[in-house]
């Protein structure tokens, strides 16, 4: 399956209302990257299930020029964008993606499980790709947009693929869902006309124990159709 | 209700959404290891480097002086528990075995056992303690298979152990001996035109749930404790916890959160007494969660096994001898599910003459725990291929056999007692006329291959508890975990005997002080035993109901009807409407206060399950790769509550059972230790390996359960494994005696048959 | 995880500077998804990482006719599947890189991480072998170029001394009938790591099918990946039928040393060279029949 050129702002359209805490209170509207993203943004409102909602001119890290930039070993602070908002965190160097995630920002929908990247279970989208974020230092996502399945949509405003994952009974314990619906979401954006065996390339890198595979199949296939009627 | 019928129920049988759905899919269902609280430390464990060792010593000064570590503990902080069997809440156990494999003492029986665990104010922080606890060794000899363990002279791991053959005196790995008797076997073989016998070796394989386990202790100074974490049975945690920390059973209280899969793994205790203890020395909530490679190293997986199998036919089909003997791996501890293996190994069929020996095996692995019928998949590896090379010398098809020799009501069990009404024949019928086994199967080096397996489920205790909310919505509140469709079963029996919409019930899982006591989610039990529950609950919710109609009506209690959510007078006419249920509850006030539904089980009669499968193979010659083509599966449920989760559990155990066959295994090397502790190389199926699995429900109702259920959740895995081995061998044409029948195993069997064959041909020339 | 430093130089001299300063106590984090791993089990103890994806050199993947291939260090392999270049003229580098773990692992992890961590059973490093790569290292005593076929000395170890750091590889423009391909075999369909891998890069003569050029790399099979010399010179200037594709596969065998573990035995993976070998050869000639490079 490959990939088409992501929007740079696509984590901008997925509402960022569900995280007030945000240190700067969420997405602002600004005119160029509206601009620039609109067209994009009525294309994918469809399949995220949302409406494209405010964005920021999202700015990210200033770009570091000059001597090398050193940080730890004690903690440093520093700023991710997370579901197209701002958050600051402080964090020694050697905490992954998926701990600052689950540990300082309370995001724990994303799931430990390997600790390799053997699984898929902490899957979330770096500008819009998908990445195991057990298997990246936190620091190392500065300046990229980061994506997880709390921001992939809410329970009032599902993105379609939760909502097919729903429907089709695509789960059974539930662990596997939220690496497994990041995965696929992924994929879908990149092929909203995927075969079977392209959603199953897509989350070969998922286990799921209890083998819902097929109704997970199921749900990409119902999802990817649903997003196709509506776009 | 007629529970025979199975047109006659109105949500039973149909498919609605589950009520966790939206949280799971949103990622806001909250699993063990996703609780945090203020102040809360983070706990690591410690774990023997050596498969067999004495400790002795374990010195802790330098981790302590880490800066942010809290505590350390280790076995000396634990209470000296009897070496005998004792009761631990519902369950009978050994609890010095149980808390040595907590915390070792003396002594490390495997890669893996925990010496020490540790609270700091960072993973990390934690993670650092553990290298610096000095820990000396005495190294011993491991004793890593049944053979090696049952050999005269073996080295010892347990110095108490001892069996009742060798008597009190004999040092022995083996902990038990158990025997099976029917009828004459030596006179049953002499009437056999037939006689396979055959050896097969089984690996310890993991039940492989994704969730590792996890624990948040909080231990407050008033002596009470409650614990949250990932279980399939809260009130275990808290009777063994209580058991191995030496309190009271009351003062704790485990909270469960959702969980990520157990298939039986989740049924006992590892992180959760040392969460308490850490937490009682630091006055912090503590939390612990292993690492996948603990998970691997010191869960429970299930037994590695050594099965000789030996069984008679007569030229017509007819089975008249088995005889079959079975070790297992128990792991570090006695308790290796053989008993189970004895009991299953021939129970689909009807055999005049069987005797079956099982020994209980103690070795320097992890202590085995509960796997989706324990015992069977590993047995009926053995029995279901020698039957497959019987019908084959028969020259009789593989489930024409099944059906003339198999299980009905009436045929003895191996433990004696006949069955009731089963459905074993028809999980047979239903295979042959599935498209599947209809189907045609061409091509080179493909095979198909069928199997059947039996589990015995069962019916343990469970409560429920079915309120009637002031705007006619219902709340069912259950003691037993949701590990796959739980709460909408359970709704969905409310709502049909409450004829209420089932989105207008809500199902919730309570702690261990909120509901009465309720035995594990697994053997299969909880739709039996807990659903049972449920619908005596909501029935005792209907006598509530008609009491209060009867009041307001100014009638006898017996002379109001209930019928489809609705209250009527059982004499109709006159001027009294008929009443729903939300109309009543809006009164409850005024006719005597809320209705609250009560009920509690000890199940008995619980319906045995049995499962046939179907897979077609392909083989790559070059290499000895499988891959599956197609399978199907049809299992008897007695009654299908929520199809759909049937139809989970049918498919989940098969993919289980399938990568059991082709793949997963314990390695250990030469020193004892294991070396795939990660998931690239403990090979679970991914979904490029499976087919989509076809599945047919059989329904015979189970006698005597008002709704006819039959446990669903484990049979499923016992065929997969044997079915595998048959189709490869209708593929290439060598027969498999080992599991995993990985490519390597494979192709050397190819390249000896084919050196055979070649030596044959020149012989011939 | 130990307490680790992380410093990120913008420049192939900074980066050189800080190694150089910092010696065995640095490691270079590029995607990091076999040093986190190392980190986590405390296999590695580095106290400081280096983090080399700011310096554009090392993420660069730059082609042409004429001078062939710049692929740089720290490139994730989803680059490389990604790139129509690499898609056309190195099919085999580029399906070696689209099998290494998951799609997730592949937006992360590089061709550079790959060889520089020293695994036998690297995937992308047969399919270098057998494209002739050369690898450019830059240290504190200035640059050179070492063939990939000798940069792994043993498991885990390579040629890279302390303060040295692999920029870039460069592989020759392709011939006008030449190709790749990579086979790898695992026990499971995706996922696994290689249990035996075979890469071969052949250039045909297409007016008589003789081989022109041939390179056999093996992964898995020894301490280190392998150049399978013997091989691949048996096969130039013959006519690649059976008998010659079986000759190399028997040579592959030859210089295949490996172990048992629990991946495979010894003898399974001598076996599956030999197969893969076959297997991989003509999937290269196929390749290389229908090619027309220039």
């Amino acid at each position: 399956m490959s990939r088409r050129p992501r929007d740079p702002h696509h984590n901008e359209k997925i509402a960022a209302e569900f995280d007030p805490a945000a240190d700067d209170g969420g997405p602002k509207l600004s005119r160029r990257s509206f601009l620039k993203g609109a067209g994009a943004a009525a294309a994918v409102a469809g399949l995220l299930g949302v409406q494209p909602a405010a964005a920021d001119d999202a700015a990210p890290e200033p770009p570091l020029a000059g001597a090398a930039e050193r940080l730890g070993p004690g903690p440093a602070t520093f700023k991710l964008r997370i579901n197209g908002a701002t958050r600051t965190v402080t964090a020694e160097p050697r905490v992954t993606l998926l701990g600052v995630l689950r540990d300082h920002l309370g995001l724990t929908g994303a799931k430990l499980v390997c600790d390799r990247g053997a699984c898929g279970a902490c899957t979330v989208h770096l500008d819009g790709a998908p990445v195991t974020s057990c298997m990246m230092l936190a620091i190392d996502a500065r300046g990229h947009e980061i994506t997880t399945i709390e921001g992939l949509g809410a329970p009032d405003r599902m993105h379609a693929l939760q909502d097919a994952f729903v429907a089709k009974d695509a789960l059974q314990c539930g662990f596997c869902t939220p690496g497994m619906t990041m995965a696929l979401s992924a994929a879908l954006e990149a092929n909203p006309n995927p075969s079977p065996a392209e959603i199953k390339h897509a989350i070969a890198g998922n286990i799921c124990r209890c083998g819902t595979y097929p109704h997970v199949i199921e749900a990409a296939l119902a999802a990817a159709q649903a997003a196709r009627g509506q776009a | 209700m007629a529970a025979s019928s199975s047109n006659g129920f109105r949500v039973i049988g149909t498919r609605p959404i589950r009520h966790d759905g939206v949280d799971k899919v949103t990622g806001r269902a909250k699993y063990g290891a996703d609780y945090a609280f203020p102040g809360m430390l983070h706990g690591k464990v410690l774990r023997s480097p050596h498969p067999h060792a004495n400790i002795k010593s374990i010195k802790i000064d330098k981790a302590l002086a880490l800066p942010g570590v809290k505590a350390i503990v280790t076995s000396a902080d634990l209470p000296a528990l009897p070496d005998k069997m004792e009761a631990a809440g519902e369950q009978a156990i050994n609890l010095n075995h149980l808390s040595m494999n907590i915390l070792a003492r003396g002594k490390a029986l495997y890669d893996g056992h925990p010496i020490a665990a540790v609270a700091a104010t960072s993973p990390h922080i934690a993670d650092e303690a553990l290298r610096l606890i000095e820990v000396e060794y005495e190294l011993l000899p491991p004793v890593m298979t049944v053979e090696d363990a049952m050999k005269p002279g073996a080295t010892i791991l347990l110095p108490s152990l001892r069996n009742k053959e060798d008597g009190p005196d004999k040092e022995t790995n083996v902990a038990a001996h158990l025997q099976f008797k029917r009828g004459d076997v030596a006179e049953g073989f002499k009437q056999a035109d037939y006689v396979i016998e055959r050896e097969f070796k089984t690996a310890m394989v993991h039940q492989g749930y994704i969730e590792p386990h996890n624990a948040v202790g909080i231990y407050n100074a008033d002596g009470h404790a409650t614990i949250y974490c990932s279980t399939q049975g809260s009130f275990v945690v808290r009777a063994l916890s209580a058991a191995v920390l030496g309190i009271a059973e009351g003062k704790i209280k485990v909270v469960p959160a959702e969980i990520g899969g157990g298939f039986g793994g989740k049924t006992t205790i590892y992180l959760e007494p040392l969460s308490v203890l850490l937490s009682q020395k630091t006055g912090h909530p503590v939390k612990l969660t292993m690492t996948r490679a603990e998970v691997l190293r010191a869960t429970g997986p299930t037994s590695g096994s050594t099965i000789r199998c030996k069984m008679g036919a007569t030229k017509d089909g007819k089975l008249v001898a088995a005889q079959c003997w079975l070790a297992y791996e128990a792991g570090a501890f006695p308790g290796s599910p053989v008993g189970a293996g004895a009991m299953t190994i021939v129970a689909p069929y009807n055999i005049p003459n069987i005797l079956v020996d099982a020994y209980d095996v103690v070795v320097n692995r992890p202590k085995t725990a509960a796997y989706r019928a324990p015992g069977a998949s590993n047995a009926a590896m053995a029995s279901e291929t020698v039957l497959d090379e019987l019908a084959e010398k028969c020259g009789i098809d593989p489930l024409e056999m099944r059906l003339m020799n198999g299980s009905e009501e009436g045929t003895p069990q191996t433990v004696g007692p006949p069955f009731k009404r089963i459905g074993f024949k028809e999980t047979v019928e239903a295979i042959k006329n599935s498209p599947h086994y209809k189907s045609k199967l061409t091509g080179a080096n493909r095979g198909r291959g069928v199997a059947s397996g039996f589990w015995f489920n069962v019916g343990l205790q469970s409560s429920a508890t079915v309120n009637i909310h002031t705007d006619g919505t219902v709340s069912v509140v259950i003691g037993s975990v949701d590990i796959g469709g739980t709460r909408a079963a359970q709704a969905m029996i409310a709502a049909e005997v409450l004829g209420v919409d089932i989105n207008d019930v809500r199902p919730t899982i309570a702690d261990t002080d909120s509901i009465g006591h309720t035995d594990v989610t697994g053997g299969s039990r909880t739709c039996f035993a807990t659903g049972w529950a449920v619908y005596e609950a909501a029935q005792d919710c209907v006598r509530q109901l008609k009491e209060r109609a009867a009041k307001l009506w100014e009638k006898k209690p017996d002379e109001v009807v209930f019928e489809n959510g609705m209250l009527s007078p059982a004499q109709p006419g006159g001027e009294l409407k008929p009443m729903s249920i939300k109309q009543i509850a809006s009164r409850l006030a005024r006719t005597g206060g809320p209705i609250v539904g009560r009920a509690t089980v000890n199940a008995r009669g619980v319906g045995p399950a049995f499962a046939t499968v179907c897979v077609d193979v392909e083989v790559d010659p070059d290499t000895g790769k499988t891959q599956i083509l197609r399978a199907t599966i049809a299992q008897d449920a007695g009654k299908a509550i929520h199809p759909s989760y049937v139809e989970g559990q049918m498919q989940g155990g098969m993919a289980q059972g399938l990568g059991w066959g082709l793949n997963e295994e314990y390695f250990y090397d030469d020193r004892g230790i294991l070396r795939n502790t990660g998931l690239l190389d403990y090979r679970m199926p991914t979904c490029l390996d499976l087919p989509a699995i076809e599945t047919a429900i059989v329904e015979v109702p189970t006698p005597g359960h008002p709704l006819g259920i039959r446990g669903v959740g484990e049979v499923s895995i016992v065929p997969p494994p044997a079915a595998l081995a048959n189709a490869i061998y209708h593929a290439v044409g060598v027969r498999m005696t080992e599991l995993p029948m990985s490519p390597p195993r494979l192709l050397k069997a190819i390249l000896k048959k084919r050196a055979a064959g070649e030596a044959q041909a020149a012989a011939a020339d | 995880m130990h307490a680790i430093n992380y410093e990120a130089p913008k420049s192939l001299d900074e980066a050189v500077k800080l190694l150089a300063a910092h010696g065995e106590k640095a490691r270079p984090l590029s995607g990091g998804t076999d040093l986190l791993i190392q980190l986590r089990a405390g296999t590695r103890r580095p106290e400081f990482v280096v983090d080399i994806k700011q310096i554009p050199e090392l993420t660069r993947i730059s082609f042409s006719l004429q001078h062939g291939l710049r692929l740089g260090a720290a490139a994730p392999c989803i680059s490389i599947h990604e790139n129509s270049d690499m898609r056309k003229y190195y099919p085999g580098l580029t399906e070696a890189a689209h099998l290494i773990g998951s799609l997730q692992i592949q937006s992360r992890a590089t061709v550079g991480g790959n060889l520089c961590n020293g695994s036998p059973a690297a995937d992308t490093t047969p399919a270098l072998i057998a494209l002739g790569a050369q690898a450019r290292v830059i240290g504190p005593k200035g640059e050179r170029t070492v063939p990939v076929d000798g940069f792994c000395l043993a498991p885990g170890r390579t040629v890279l001394q302390p303060g040295e750091l692999l920029v870039e590889f460069h592989i020759p423009a392709p011939e006008r009938h030449s190709s790749d391909a990579y086979l790898r075999f695992i026990p499971r369909n995706e996922m696994d790591i290689a249990v035996v891998g075979v890469g071969a890069a052949l250039s045909l003569d297409v007016s008589d099918d003789r081989v022109v050029e041939a390179r056999i790399g093996l992964g898995a099979v020894g301490p280190t990946p392998i150049f399978a010399a013997e091989a691949s010179k048996s096969l130039i200037g013959k006519t690649l039928d059976a008998a010659a594709i079986e000759n190399a596969a028997r040579l592959a065998i030859a210089v295949a040393t490996p172990i048992d573990d629990m991946r495979g035995t010894a003898e399974f993976r001598r076996h599956v060279v030999g197969v893969l070998t076959r297997r991989t050869l003509a999937k290269a000639a196929e390749r290389a029949r229908e090619a027309n490079q220039r």
